[in-house]
Parts: structure tokens; sequence; C-alpha cells
């Protein structure tokens, strides 16, 4: 029987710890299969970040450093700027890139580091049990805006795929979502993008990924589907803000 | 460059570095080292090697981090607030067991303090500030030549041990000039592969270098192997001067503060008095068991350090009680006179 679909060689057996609902394994499952076509993952080097997807070492195929809270993207300059011959992405969460990393994400794209971020915004904090990000929308309820986000009394959510767009030395800054499958396609076409160009040492890619998490956001899966579509895609629109085929 | 050059401290130190085959800096500026960074932007990339000017020493560290995780030989120098924000990562290489090396040349302090020469950060030093268990390996020169020595040999010491070194210098250290003649200039690039670098996984299986435990008794077992691994450096790695044998008064001194103590020694011995210093080459592991010995043959013991009495509590802990132990300091970003350190010995009678 001919074989139609299987697990990407960039990743391994595990499984994955995420909640029902989550949409890091989607997103990982597409870093994989990029990874595969484009032949990579023998030079890579993944840097994870302190959150949920804290043990990325258990699900790839790749070698992987894991950083402190939002450092993600020094480390990675670490390692480009040493082993330029190698792959290097880091995956982050938005409280670890837009709130205690800022610096570091900001800087990082404002050198045009050689590396690609995979940034997945899920409006939260979730490995932290739920509390406001960043990225929380404008009246979300979380632990820590508990009569939701008052955008006077907290700020204001950051758009991050905008703002790294705007940063000169950046190549490639997208927004995508998981949140049908049509939109799966673009989100890999972006991530693939952000890869190749790595490959062809064209620049700094970044790649923001709008994900479900139902479990903190106290909803079925379903639901926080819904959410994705109806409120953090009206908030955050997608789209590929800077280099793009068009 | 000549063997034997006339050069500040900071600016011998990096070249010392660049000598032992340094594969990338990362460095934030802060007085009194700015002479190290200016000296690596310049020298690194004309020899193909990596420099950054990080956003800060929080981000410095961490580009260490990474760095030091493909098995490259990488360094970063500071000065005391610069090296407080690095503590978080000076928690986690040790956690995660990489190799580096970074340089602190202290000023005064708390906060901002004021950028004079001190020792204000031994405990920082010693203890660390990061979280966890976990020790650093750290060298306190007194001379511009023994700083560029032992930076050099530090890059061996820490990829031996897989654990950060630090040297521990002050502004009087990295700002003054001195003849030194520097080590042999070796080629960078890696090592032999051990078995724990991250270089892209082919023909290999996939590697983690990471600091996070969560299986049962993991991390107990990794904090144990962590103090076997230190009870081997102080094995090994333990360094001290004791300058003669025959005394009455023991002065403990290290860096700068044990060189101005050599001066008043001078002086102190032409009015007869039977005095000699112990000077901990390495403040961590600090040299217990040795200063005990040494201690134990003199009536009393005088302990000189440019802060409140950091080091004084190791000093303490070594004597256990044998003999008294006295006390002179100088915190405020300012080394002592001669004249101060003698006078105290006198007063001591």
């Amino acid at each position: 029987m001919a074989v139609v679909f299987k697990k990407p060689e960039s990743m391994t057996d595990k499984t994955t710890i995420y909640c029902p609902g989550c949409n890091h394994g989607t997103i990982h499952r597409i870093v994989g299969e990029v990874l595969d076509e484009l032949e990579l993952r023998e030079s890579t080097i993944g840097v994870a970040p302190v959150g949920c997807s804290v043990l990325l070492y258990e699900y790839f195929k790749t070698d992987i450093v894991e950083a402190p809270h939002g450092r993600a993207p020094a480390l990675a300059t670490g390692i480009k700027r040493v082993r330029p011959e190698n792959t290097v992405f880091c995956y982050q969460g938005d409280g670890d890139l837009a709130s205690i990393g800022m610096a570091e994400i900001m800087h990082a794209a404002n050198r045009g580091e050689m590396i690609t971020v995979i940034f997945v915004n899920n409006a939260n904090y979730g490995m932290t049990g739920g509390q406001m990000a960043p990225t929380t929308l404008p009246g979300q309820r979380t632990t820590t805006t508990p009569e939701g986000r008052d955008v006077g009394y907290h700020g204001a959510p950051f758009r991050m795929a905008e703002i790294m767009a705007g940063l000169d030395p950046v190549v490639y800054s997208a927004r995508v979502s998981v949140s049908a499958p049509g939109k799966i396609n673009k989100t890999k076409k972006a991530i693939k993008k952000a890869f190749e160009n790595q490959k062809n040492n064209t620049g700094f890619s970044f790649v923001e990924v709008l994900s479900s998490c139902p479990t903190n956001w106290g909803m079925t899966p379903l639901q926080g589907i819904e959410f994705v579509k109806n409120e953090m895609e009206g908030y955050y629109p997608l789209g590929e803000f800077k280099g793009g085929n068009k | 460059m000549s063997n034997k050059v006339l050069m500040k401290g900071n600016e011998a130190i990096a070249e010392a570095s660049i000598r032992a085959g340094l594969e990338g800096y990362f460095g934030y500026p802060i007085t009194p080292q700015n002479e190290f960074t200016a000296y690596m932007s310049d020298h690194m990339p004309r020899r193909g090697r990596a420099f950054v000017q990080a956003e800060s020493e929080v981000a410095a560290i961490n580009m260490v981090y990474g760095a030091s995780a493909t098995g490259a030989r990488v360094m970063t120098s500071s000065s005391s607030p610069g090296v407080a924000l690095m503590q978080e990562g000076f928690s986690y290489m040790c956690g995660a067991e990489v190799p580096a090396v970074v340089v602190n040349i202290m000023r005064g302090g708390p906060g901002l303090g004021n950028i004079g020469p001190s020792q204000g950060d031994y405990n920082q030093a010693t203890r660390g500030g990061g979280n966890g268990d976990y020790r650093f390996i750290v060298y306190a020169p007194s001379t511009v030549q023994e700083a560029v020595d032992l930076t050099y040999e530090a890059f061996d010491v820490s990829d031996r041990y897989r654990n950060p070194v630090l040297i521990l210098g002050d502004g009087a250290l990295g700002q003054m000039a001195e003849p030194v003649v520097l080590p042999e200039d070796r080629e960078p690039g890696r090592k032999e592969d051990e078995g724990w670098e991250l270089t892209g996984p082919k023909d290999r299986d996939p590697r983690a270098v990471m600091s996070l435990r969560l299986a049962e008794g993991g991390l107990k077992k990794h904090n144990w192997d962590l103090a076997e691994k230190f009870e081997r450096i102080a094995e090994n790695e333990t360094r001290y001067e004791l300058t003669g044998e025959d005394y009455d008064t023991l002065v403990v001194s290290f860096g700068t503060a044990a060189r101005v103590a050599k001066s008043s020694l001078r002086a102190v011995k032409e009015k007869g008095e039977k005095v000699e210093l112990f000077r901990p080459i390495t403040v961590s592991p600090f040299p217990y068991k040795q200063l005990a010995e040494a201690a134990s043959k003199a009536k009393k013991v005088l302990v000189a350090e440019m802060n409140l009495g950091q080091m004084l509590f190791d000093v303490k802990v070594a004597v256990e009680g044998r003999v008294p132990v006295e006390f002179i300091g100088s915190p405020g970003g300012e080394s002592f006179t001669p004249e101060e350190i003698e006078e105290k010995i006198l007063s001591m009678k």
C-alpha cells in the first residue's frame, strides 16, 4: 500500500504533552515538514523558549538549546555568528517574545541576524496558567485581567508582525493562522519562505502564528478555534507585511 | 606584535583571550572596562571572528550561552552592575554545563556607585546571584601579567570542566599599563567533538543543551553531580600564593589589594616584624585547606580587602577560630595606601 501521509523525518515519535485544542502540534508539524523539504534538518540548531514549547528537543530531530525567558534571539545570534553554516531558528511564545524578551527580538531583528523566528501568539501566558500577555486582546479576560483587558489601564496589545516589518533589516514578516485548512497551507508557505531566506542568506525572517489556547481561555477546542477566527484574526490582520511574493 | 609589550590591563586580557583561540566576543560597554570591548571590536572582525555589541548585558551573556552551546570558545567582559545583570545567564550556563570565560573589571558599588577600583563583587562572584546551586571558577589576578596568563589558561580550564570561568579584576588592573609577555597565538576552531556540542545532527543523533530537568530525581542527581564536579575542580585547580614561611602575622588579601599589601609588607619587615602574605589566586574554589594550614603557623591574621569584609567570611571559615582575625577594608571604589595597611599591621601588636 502506498504511503500518502506520514510524519516528517525531522520529527521524533514522541507524543506531545500539549492540551487538547492547542495548535503547537500543527505548527511543530509544519516546521518539521519545511525542514524536510528544504533538507535543513542536519544543519539545524533550534532555540527553545520558556513556556509550553520548552520541550522542543523531545519533538524535533534537530539540535536544540534551551533559552532563558525571552532570550532566544540572543542565543540564536550567538550561535549564528560563530556557526554561520548552521540553520538557526527560534520558536517563541507571546509572553516570551513580546514581554520579557522584547529587547532581544527587537535588536536581533534590527541587526538583521540571519535567523528564522517562529512566534506563536495565543494571547495569553499558557504555561503559567493564563495570565495577561502583551498580545491579550482588549476586553479579554485572563487571570490577571479578571474584568477584561482595559487598554487605558493595562496598555494596548503589540502587533509584532507589523512592528517587525517596520524595521529596515527585516526581510520577511508575516502573520498567519492555523484556524482552517486553507490558512494552514498559507502558514506552511510563510514558514517555508522564512527558512528559505535563511538558506539563501537573505536575512532575518519572522512568522507570527495565531494559535488557540482553549484550556486557559476556558473554552472547548472548537470554541478556541472560533475565538482565533472571530476575535484574534479581527484584531491581528493576517498577511505578509514585508517580503511577500506579490 | 612582539611578545613583550607595554599594554593596558583591559587590552592585554583581550589580546590574551584572542590568542587563546577566541571565536566570539559578545559584550556591552561599561566603564572601567571599555578598552576591552573596543579592542575586541577592532581585532575580532579583522581576524574573521565574531564580535557583537549586544543591546544589554543580559543579551550579551545569552549570546555567549548560545555560541558556547556549539562548542565554540567565547567570552564576554563587563563591570560590576553589568555582571549583576548577567547572573541569569551564569545560572543557566552552569546548569547546562557549557564553557565560557567572563571578565569582571570591578568598580565601586552598590548600584551605580562609582567607577573606581573595588572588590565589592567578591560575594557576587564566588556565591553567584543567579538561582539555584551552582559554582563558578573565579581567578583574581593582581598584575597585568598574571591576568594575561590566567585568562589564557581559563579557556582550557573552562573547557575541561564545562563550567564558566570568571576573571575577577578591578578598575586598577584594567586601567594600568604594564610590560607583559603575551602567550602563543593558538588557532581558533572546534576542539574534538566531545558528544555534547550543538553542530547540527548530521550523521548522529540530535543533541540538547538545557538546564531543565523535569524527571523525578533528575535535578537532584544533576545537582549532586555538579557538586562533585566542583570538588574535583577544588582538588585540581585551587591556587594561591604564600610569600614566605616565617611569620607571626599573616596578611590575607587578593587582587589589587594584595598588590598594595605586598608594598606594605616590605615596610613592615624593615621595622623588624615577621609578616607574610597569603593570596588566594582562585577565590572560588577558595583555598580553605591551604589557608588553614598557613594560618595555624601564625599568631594573628589580617584580612585586607577593598570592600566591607566579604572574603573575611571565607578566611574565618578557614581559620576556624584558631588565631584572631582582624580586618581592614576600603569599600568606596578606592584602593588602600600601603601606609594604611602598614599602620594596621603595627597596631595589631
